[in-house]
């Protein structure tokens, strides 16, 4: 299968990850909003509600709320249902980035001259942190 | 980002292993943020302390890893999931995970202060140094009010700074990023510690920015709006300070139609069986001001209210205390309304409560619906002589 777009990002954590592209606009509070035992989207007002982190590449914008959302992303690894690696699409927050660092969750930036192509469900994402480029193609 | 040979090898394990991985934590920050090279920061305060947030995960990590680490600057911790002087009806598995957490922080070398208000309870340090603040309305609080220099910190970023005494020169930590580039331009009357808690949670929603104005109608509030605001705009966002210096780059209108979105997501019952005051934990501004709105009267409904330990000493000595245990209040401390088992689905189908912080926690992750009211409405509408 040939992979249709390719996009560009900063590397913050390295490592390499593949798995269905869950993507959303909204960011994401990874303590609140997570069952970190499922990691299934449990905030009903979330656009992702109901959907699960596992073995996904996340693309979101950027986390927000509670300072324990890095521990929330450890967590999710340990219970073996976190994503394969992570694109912060607008900035990436400390929280996500230690979170990944410490979980070895692979984490890029998207360049800021990126534009993210309209994504068909399913997609599968294959993600290179590190020389930087994500692959994306229609499942 | 640069780093300096020493911390190079620090980074590849010269120090240990303990030591690399906080290397490992502060360049993943360092490049999210753009910062050019580590400085060191003279304060460091920790989240990630209660069981029921970090969970068995966070438990082991931290207990493993304070075999070797040890914090060399003044650290002091978040609260915990309970009042170890307090029955409490909470699992074994779950007082024995939270002492090993305790535990592995003391072993660490951070203070036992339990408080998400570190700000009340210590002499920190002065005006325009640099500290690491995890806590969302600790990091926001030292910033916007006490002109100490923290980004919003995670847990790890946090501990990371607390085992090296070093963070990324980025973000707050630099003159004109503190400058905000954005405002809130209210557009109707606020006048109590709700409407500034709403006023703060629609704004982190609204801002992507690391700093926000809103102007000088915040320049003379008090320490309980103040609080409610800052919890609350550290909880539904990614920004770390507030200001009231003008700007004029770019506008967002916070009216009658923007506090309904919120009260409309939060408040998510008409009444409740208990009344839950203190998130952030209350300190002895708001004790008074509790005490004086309540006077002899007593409530009708249980009521927990969640302040510091040595506040709760303070108003011990000064009679507080007593007025407000007169009227049934149970005084809680170490814990703190927001992600406390002590409040949860299993015990009370709805919480009262005038934290827009704690409003958040209790839907969202304890899964308990909210009576969102202000502190005056709660005395008038549960208390009696």
């Amino acid at each position: 299968m040939i992979y249709l777009e390719s996009l560009k990002g900063k590397i913050i954590v390295g490592g390499t990850a593949r798995g269905i592209i869950l993507f959303t606009t909204q960011p994401i509070n990874f303590l609140s909003s997570v069952d970190h035992m499922t990691g299934r989207i449990t905030d009903k007002n979330h656009e992702l509600s109901g959907r699960f982190l596992k073995d996904s590449i996340l693309i979101f914008p950027y986390s927000v709320g509670s300072s324990v959302g890095a521990y929330s992303i450890f967590e999710l690894k340990s219970n073996g249902v976190s994503p394969s690696g992570i694109i912060c699409t607008l900035k990436t927050d400390i929280t996500t980035a230690s979170g990944c660092a410490i979980a070895n969750i692979p984490l890029l930036e998207l360049c800021k001259d990126q534009v993210i192509p309209e994504i068909e469900n399913p997609s599968e994402g294959l993600m290179d942190a590190n020389s930087g480029y994500l692959q994306i193609k229609k499942v | 980002m640069d780093l300096s040979r020493e911390e190079e090898d620090a980074l590849d394990g010269k120090n240990g292993s303990t030591i690399s991985t906080a290397y490992k934590i502060l360049l993943s920050i360092g490049k999210a943020t753009n910062a050019e090279k580590l400085i060191p920061i003279e304060w460091v305060h920790l989240s990630g302390v209660n069981y029921n947030t970090i969970g068995d995960a966070g438990a082991e990590f931290l207990s493993k890893y304070s075999e070797e680490a040890r914090f060399v600057v003044p650290t002091t911790i978040n609260p915990m999931g309970y009042d170890s002087h307090k029955p409490n009806n909470l699992s074994s598995h779950f007082k024995n995970q939270q002492v090993k957490i305790a535990k592995a922080y003391e072993k660490m070398g951070s203070m036992p202060s339990f408080s998400c208000i570190p700000y009340e309870l210590f002499q920190l340090p002065e005006s325009g140094h640099s500290v690491s603040f995890a806590e969302s309305n600790a990091a926001v609080m030292a910033n916007s009010v006490f002109g100490l220099r923290t980004n919003k910190e995670s847990s790890l970023s946090a501990l990371a700074s607390a085992i090296t005494g070093k963070s990324p020169y980025s973000d707050l930590r630099i003159n004109s990023v503190r400058e905000p580039k954005i405002k809130i331009n209210i557009d109707k009357e606020l006048e109590t510690e709700l409407d500034y808690g709403i006023l703060g949670y629609f704004s982190g929603k609204s801002v992507n920015e690391s700093c926000v104005s809103f102007g000088s109608e915040i320049s003379n509030i008090d320490m309980y709006k103040t609080k409610s605001l800052a919890a609350a705009l550290g909880t539904s966002g990614a920004c770390g300070m507030f200001s009231s210096k003008d700007t004029h780059d770019e506008t967002i209108s916070f009216g009658k139609e923007e506090e309904r979105s919120i009260i409309d997501e939060l408040n998510t019952t008409d009444s409740g069986d208990v009344i839950a005051l203190g998130s952030p934990q209350l300190g002895m501004y708001e004790l008074e001001q509790l005490s004086n709105l309540i006077g002899d009267k007593k409530f009708s409904k249980k009521c927990m209210i969640f302040c510091a330990r040595p506040v709760y000493e303070k108003s011990c000595k000064s009679g507080i205390a007593k007025i407000l245990e007169n009227a049934g209040a149970n005084i809680i401390c170490d814990a703190c309304t927001c992600l406390s088992p002590l409040l949860s689905r299993e015990e009370y189908d709805g919480v009262i409560t005038n934290s827009v912080k704690a409003a958040h926690y209790l839907n969202k992750s304890n899964g308990v619906s909210v009576c969102l009211k202000d502190l005056k409405s709660i005395i008038s509408d549960y208390t009696s002589k």
